[in-house]
């Protein structure tokens, strides 16, 4: 019998996390993913006038505000049967991806490298330039990170009227139009950001890093550089020093809901890669059921439109207030890495395809989709036509459902709203991490990150470094998965 | 001074807002005045064991706590047990820390309004009974009662607002640092006066529909938010119009209602939060200090004078009509 080791709290995630691990010969037999904080959103949702739910619901979480505002307003535009117009889409695009990129900025320089600062790893020949650049609050990275972050954000100060917590994305569209003046003004903060990550995180041009094709063409972009080049050469040195793409292999079955929509078709493709065909299928909703067998809440199995949010802190045999979400059965993972392998990136196949997910290939793939948006971003603020409706007027029905379905930083975020007598009869939410950090499910099928933890070595109770590294390479936001 | 910063029944974002600081060095600014920042749950090294060690080296006097920072609501249910926020790995449940940590305190603040009075998580049905440190909603108590004094001699420094902005933390938690800040600098909610004796009102850049009482009638609407909208600017104590947001925004500038998110109970405004609540016409909510017969003559009459730029541009998403050019000289 194995030793039991609790970690907690794990900071640098975004909200409160436990671990429990089995550790049987200085490896993680088994894990248990324990979401410690409950608030109840969803009961607080209920009886509310529909609209409420655009304030209330960005308030799930702080760092993922604009995910929760469009999946509500998409789940409100269902509802009511709108279009929204061209600038409309493309300012709830701009919005959506300034937080998106900069969740993935954040992820990167404050809350994922400053783990390889640690002392543990005094002596690695990449420590002292990984110390002076990465060591939390007091190295280069933080110092000159939080500002870049800060700046880039000023895209929301003038699209959204802050963030977090805008009201500014509606059913219909943005309420903040946007001038002539104004368009300029957005494409210089976006070209500000893309050349401080040029020359500090890439050491290259987006468009470069956008076009690395395989681990092959990684690794030879790796080659030609020196390692303290710049943040992803160092990334890359530690990750191949530290075999950083060989732990955290979850199913390997990825889910995204498409990303970015423009005239009906995404930047980033909807759909669920299956690891046994190698091949994208079609992402059905309906095939979604929350299993709540090992999380404190009462009753079934049940789809979100029917869910149930029950909390029972004395249930036995359960161990998070997280409820666990399965696709036809199956454990799901997403993220940036599930978006690009089911938008078919040739990087991140290939890395799937070699090793299966990994800490490498999560860190790689949101790298990556710093690289790939910023230029959407870019077309997108061009195509703003000033003088041309951005938000399309419309009335709430009495009696309505609406799903909305959009792509975190973290990946696939769900809105069910169900409306009755004009109020909020139902509202199920599936965030993110509710996918990535479930606990197990009725089979005993443990969630994403339990499978990724197990085998990892721990023989190091009180800080086992490869653990912290899995979980980080998630990016888990806590406060949005229990909600 | 030693900083501790804690989460609880929060989003997390007063801090992703903090950082969001228009400083070209946030963290060397609190470096420079003085502030260490012990442990941050976003920021610091020390994660599992470490950071248990260091919170319970607080708890037990042993490091001292100058500064302690709460963000999100302190969450009593269920029943009272504090259960549904453990703090991980410490089977300890977060209101039992914060009460063990809040006594060894020369200074506590509410980092927003959760933190301050409860906030969103305690709005509709309060499932998991959250309050705030030293209020529930509009009532004083809270989870540390209304006797509760830091070392210093303070009441909860309630930095309210969700989120709050950037630069009500960092001049706050600054002040405090250079002995600048004590009982008088608090309003009668114990929010820092610098940002709370000024109204949201105060710089909207929407001011002279506003003055002409000229509505906007639908989201993107550029008109005052105020009789349709649902907008309580004219009533909220903050700075926001004053000093931006995120570089350059604010609630009002990004086309939506302040819903005073500052003020205890803004989570349950008794109205859908986008729609005046009116009687025979008339916003309930009247401006700060304003008689309601002279508001009611004077929006009369202001209606009455509105130029038809004003009127037409208000219910436009960007101007239809622009302003006369007319010469400024002596005439």
């Amino acid at each position: 019998m194995g030793e039991r080791i609790v970690l907690g709290p794990f900071n640098r995630v975004e909200g409160d996390l436990e671990v429990q691990l089995e550790v049987a010969d200085g490896r993680v037999a088994a894990a248990y993913v324990n979401s410690p904080l409950f608030r109840g959103f969803e009961h607080i949702l209920r009886g509310k006038d529909p609209r409420d739910a655009l304030v209330l619901v960005p308030r799930i979480c702080g760092i993922c505000s604009v995910s929760q505002s469009a999946a509500a307003a998409a789940a409100l535009r269902e509802a009511m049967g709108l279009a929204v117009p061209a600038n409309g889409e493309l300012a709830a695009n701009l919005v959506l991806a300034a937080e998106n990129l900069a969740d993935h900025f954040t992820h990167f320089y404050l809350f994922f490298m400053p783990d390889f600062a640690r002392d543990a790893y005094a002596g690695r020949p990449w420590f002292d330039a990984a110390q002076a650049r990465f060591k939390a609050v007091r190295g280069t990275a933080a110092a000159e990170a939080v500002p870049a972050r800060a700046a880039f954000l000023q895209l929301t100060g003038i699209l959204a009227g802050k963030w977090p917590h805008t009201l500014s994305l509606q059913p219909g569209g943005s309420t903040r139009a946007v001038s002539a003046a104004e368009k300029i003004r957005l494409y210089a903060l976006l070209r500000e950001f893309r050349r401080w990550l040029e020359r500090h995180t890439f050491g290259d041009t987006l468009e470069a890093i956008a076009g690395l094709d395989s681990a092959a063409a990684l690794g030879a972009w790796a080659a030609a550089r020196a390692p303290a080049s710049s943040d992803l050469r160092l990334f890359l040195e530690i990750a191949d020093d530290l075999d950083l793409a060989r732990i955290g292999r979850a199913t390997d079955r990825f889910l995204s809901s498409g990303a970015y929509p423009l005239g009906g078709s995404p930047l980033f493709a909807r759909g669920v890669w299956q690891p046994e065909s190698a091949a994208v299928a079609a992402f059905d909703p309906d095939e979604i059921r929350e299993d709540l067998s090992h999380a404190w809440m009462q009753g079934e199995a049940r789809h979100p439109w029917r869910g149930l949010t029950e909390p029972d802190a004395d249930k036995d045999g359960a161990y998070s207030w997280c409820k666990a979400p399965r696709l036809a059965g199956r454990v799901v993972e997403c993220g940036a890495l599930a978006r690009q392998m089911v938008d078919g990136h040739p990087l991140a196949r290939d890395l799937v395809a070699r090793d299966g997910a990994s800490v490498l290939a999560r860190v790689v793939c949101r790298l990556l989709e710093l690289a790939r948006v910023l230029p959407a971003m870019e077309r997108w603020v061009q195509a703003l036509q000033p003088g041309e409706a951005f938000c399309a007027q419309g009335a709430l029905p009495d009696e309505a459902i609406g799903c909305g379905l959009v792509e975190a930083a973290r990946g696939a975020l769900g809105h069910w709203l169900v409306i009755r007598h004009g109020r909020i009869a139902s509202y199920q939410i599936i965030a993110p991490t509710t996918w990535n950090f479930s606990p197990r499910d009725a089979a005993g099928t443990p969630g994403a990150l339990e499978q990724a933890l197990v085998g990892l070595p721990a023989a190091d109770a009180r800080v086992p470094l490869a653990v912290q590294h899995v979980v980080r390479s998630f990016d888990p936001c806590m406060v949005c998965t229990v909600h | 001074m030693n900083l501790l910063w804690l989460q609880s029944g929060g989003c997390g974002g007063c801090t992703m807002s903090l950082l969001c600081a228009d400083s070209s060095d946030l963290l060397g600014s609190l470096a420079d005045a003085g502030i260490r920042i012990l442990w941050h749950p976003s920021l610091s090294e020390e994660s599992g064991a470490e950071a248990l060690d260091l919170l319970a080296a607080c708890a037990a006097g042993e490091t001292p706590i100058d500064l302690l920072c709460v963000e999100g609501a302190l969450l009593r249910g269920p029943d009272g047990s504090g259960r549904f926020h453990v703090l991980g790995g410490s089977g300890k449940p977060m209101i039992a820390w914060v009460r063990e940590l809040a006594a060894r305190a020369r200074y506590t603040l509410a980092i927003g309004s959760c933190a301050a009075w409860g906030g969103v998580t305690a709005a509709g049905s309060n499932p998991a009974g959250a309050c705030g440190l030293q209020y529930d909603g509009e009532a004083a108590g809270g989870l540390l009662g209304a006797a509760y004094r830091s070392t210093a001699g303070l009441p909860v420094i309630n930095v309210a607002g969700c989120p709050t902005h950037p630069g009500w933390v960092i001049e706050t938690l600054m002040a405090l640092a250079l002995g600048q800040f004590d009982g008088d600098a608090l309003d009668a909610l114990a929010r820092p006066r610098f940002f709370a004796d000024q109204l949201v009102h105060h710089g909207c850049a929407r001011n002279e529909y506003y003055e002409f009482k000229a509505s906007a009638e639908k989201p993107s609407d550029q008109g005052c938010l105020m009789e349709n909208m649902g907008c309580k600017g004219t009533q909220a104590h903050a700075d926001c119009n004053l000093r931006p947001w995120n570089g350059g925004g604010s609630c009002t500038r990004g086309g939506y209602a302040c819903i005073s998110c500052t003020e205890p109970g803004f989570e349950e405004p008794g109205h859908p939060f986008v729609q005046t609540p009116k009687v025979a016409g008339i916003p309930i909510g009247l401006p700060s200090d304003m008689p309601k017969a002279w508001f009611v003559a004077l929006a009369a009459l202001s209606k009455s004078a509105t130029p038809r730029r004003v009127r037409d541009n208000a219910v436009s998403d960007h101007l239809t009509v622009t302003p006369a050019i007319r010469r400024t000289g002596l005439k």
